[in-house]
């Protein structure tokens, strides 16, 4: 099977250790790394490991004679909105790590099958991938009428972007909540906590569940679904046990399910505490490498 | 304090000038911790009559932790937020109505709505090193038309230069005044005055600069004076201390010793003391108290909002409530990180059966 051309878009923190995971990939080549700046480092890494590297941005990519298959978006959710068109017009597969969310969102575990279609698929947020998978591994066995994530990254580890629109994060986290973990009503929240050394990257979820719910399925199905994230992203572990609260006027009638998880980084390019970047990477080369399976498929 | 009069504020013409201080009085916002979010529409609007006829010029109403505060992390509020931003502006004859917003748990749609519901004051706080979160959220209340206001909350985790620096992303974002947050109470004279001074100096006429003290090591009013004398002219306390912690400084006790001073609040002493004790109390749970509890954030320097989450995660684990605060000072939790007191309470009742298994 012929591996499938990749470009990245974006050679920051991000791009850089996508790029790190795409190179180790049995079914993606990275063969471009796109920036707009000529002093990037990520670009000068890439250059030095075989990828060609410009700073002449998305418009030189597109006139160059041979296109990739899949462009990962390792830029900002505006950059993206801006160019998704034209990728899909060039008839690009794009895989979407901004918030954009331009195309249907993606989380590995739990809907990494869908959309293997689709001309472009979102990864959401950092903090959407770190807990989505535990809000749908409760809603999956009990009903979820309302489900809270809170996601403490290192300051460290949040870039520009993320700075800059920190309610793109709130809100598209929130969403991704509802639409693919499964709860009625989603709230996300991120702290930046600036500790040295770097605190790696932690995430409480809390999920509110009718209180004649399985209390014992709830436990189980979490733990199965970190072992399913465990697959690709291996510091990725629960800290506690899932705690369940009985119903009292706190948690407005039901039960509360709290899930306590830290993520650990592979360190391919970025420090280890900043899992958050890591799981983002991770859960970004997964689903290119299914696009790229699904695309095979159907030439075969 | 003939200096303080030099710099043309907005507010100092809605007072045609006559006012050194400018306070901000914060029981419906920093005491909804104390309250556990539980204020009722009634309680609103009786503490805002009060404050408002005794003379605050700014009266903060909030969700503890900012609009969108209400959560399983930080507690749901008893009565929405916006409605009770409503009932306080509409209650308020003279008083502005300010709202808190933190970047990360609210967003520009709750800036939005509170605007609508009658608030006027915008305070945007973040951490004292991520000042560059909020550009997004200042930028927008500007453009909406609000007096703004930013937050350097734990200014005791950072220096003087540092807080300065964070000050002017702020107000290059639109922020009008600039307050040092001691949020645990740990700031000590000499710390808050140079953080003030560090500030006043970065920022010079461009904004104001304020001081929001906590009462956990006893000192919010002496802090609060020593941050006046340093340049500081807009200034937070809660009546009767109503705040998180062992409260925010007394700010009757303080308008009492800026009269001493000669330092002009416009806020009337007698009458802000007969509300204190005619109704804020009755609004209060149970007074605020410098107990082992509150005692511990200011030694250790944890966040005062955390005091309530910590009791209840040590009755409910049956730890130490004083150990889960001292591992969350050794751990630089910051504002927000409500939910990791929950792994701590858990780490220390593990730690004890390991012990008792040992015994």
């Amino acid at each position: 099977m012929s591996k499938k051309t990749a470009a990245i878009v974006g050679p920051g923190n991000i791009g850089t250790d996508l790029m790190y995971k795409l190179l180790a990939s049995e079914v993606i080549e990275p063969r471009w790394m796109i920036g707009v700046d000529p002093i990037s480092e990520g670009l000068r890494l890439a250059d030095g490991l075989g990828l060609e590297a410009s700073h002449e941005g998305v418009d030189w990519l597109l006139k160059q004679n041979q296109l990739p298959d899949l462009i990962f978006e390792a830029t900002s959710a505006q950059i993206h909105r801006d160019y998704a068109p034209r990728y899909e017009e060039a008839g690009i597969r794009a895989v979407d790590l901004t918030p954009a969310a331009v195309g249907p969102a993606v989380i590995p575990p739990v809907n990494g099958q869908e959309h293997s279609s689709a001309p472009n698929v979102n990864m959401i947020t950092c903090g959407g991938q770190a807990t989505i998978p535990m809000v749908a591994a409760v809603s999956r066995v009990a009903p979820v009428s309302y489900a809270e994530i809170v996601a403490s990254v290192a300051s460290l580890s949040a870039g520009p972007g993320t700075r800059a629109n920190i309610d793109e994060f709130t809100r598209t986290t929130a969403a991704g909540v509802q639409s693919i973990g499964g709860a009625e009503r989603g709230k996300a929240i991120i702290i930046l906590n600036p500790a040295d050394p770097p605190m790696i990257m932690r995430d409480t979820i809390f999920c509110a569940v009718s209180p004649d719910s399985d209390q014992d399925a709830i436990v189980r199905s979490v733990q199965d679904m970190v072992r399913a994230v465990q697959e690709y992203v291996p510091g990725y572990r629960l800290l506690q046990e899932p705690q369940i609260d009985e119903p009292s006027a706190a948690t407005q009638g039901q039960l509360k399910v709290s899930v306590f998880v830290e993520v650990e980084g592979a360190g391919d390019f970025l420090p280890p505490y900043a899992g958050n970047l890591d799981i983002m990477t991770a859960a970004a080369t997964q689903v290119g490498e299914h696009l790229a399976r699904s695309m095979n498929g159907a030439t075969a | 304090m003939s200096d303080l009069n030099a710099l043309g504020r907005t507010w100092k013409d809605q007072h045609g000038g006559d006012l050194d201080l400018r306070l901000t009085d914060t029981c419906l916002r920093d005491g909804s911790h104390h309250k556990r979010h539980q204020f009722t529409a009634q309680e609103v609007h009786d503490i805002v009559e009060a404050l408002d006829a005794s003379g605050i010029p700014v009266i903060e109403v909030t969700h503890g932790d900012g609009l969108g505060g209400s959560s399983f992390n930080y507690g749901f509020s008893k009565t929405p937020e916006q409605e009770l931003i409503r009932i306080a502006a509409e209650t308020a004859k003279t008083a502005r109505i300010a709202f808190l917003m933190l970047p990360g748990v609210g967003t520009k749609d709750d800036i939005r709505a509170a605007q609508d519901n009658g608030g006027e004051i915008c305070r945007i706080a973040t951490h004292c090193t991520e000042a560059d979160t909020s550009i997004q959220h200042f930028g927008l209340a500007r453009e909406l038309g609000l007096e703004t206001v930013g937050f350097l909350m734990m200014s005791h985790t950072q220096p003087p230069e540092v807080l300065a620096k964070q000050a002017r992303i702020m107000v290059d974002a639109g922020c009008q005044c600039v307050y040092v947050v001691d949020s645990a109470g740990a700031l000590i004279m000499e710390q808050t005055a140079d953080r003030v001074s560090a500030i006043v100096s970065e920022i010079g006429d461009q904004a104001d600069v304020g001081f929001h003290g906590h009462e956990n090591l006893g000192l919010g009013v002496a802090n609060t004076v020593i941050a006046a004398r340093a340049g500081a002219t807009q200034i937070d306390g809660s009546v009767r201390r109503f705040g998180a912690g062992a409260g925010n400084t007394p700010l009757e006790a303080f308008i009492g010793v800026c009269d001493k001073l000669g330092w002009r609040t416009g806020v009337d002493f007698l009458q802000i003391v007969d509300a204190s004790e005619d109704v804020i109390k009755p609004a209060m749970p149970e007074e605020c108290q410098l107990d082992r509890m509150t005692l511990m954030m200011g030694y250790a320097g944890v966040y005062s909002s955390f005091l309530k989450h910590a009791g209840n995660a040590a009755d409910r684990y049956g730890v130490s409530g004083a150990k889960i605060l001292l591992e969350a000072g050794r751990r630089k939790l910051i504002g927000g990180q409500e939910d990791q007191l929950i792994d701590i309470a858990l780490m220390l009742k593990a730690e004890q059966e390991k012990e008792a298994a040992n015994s």
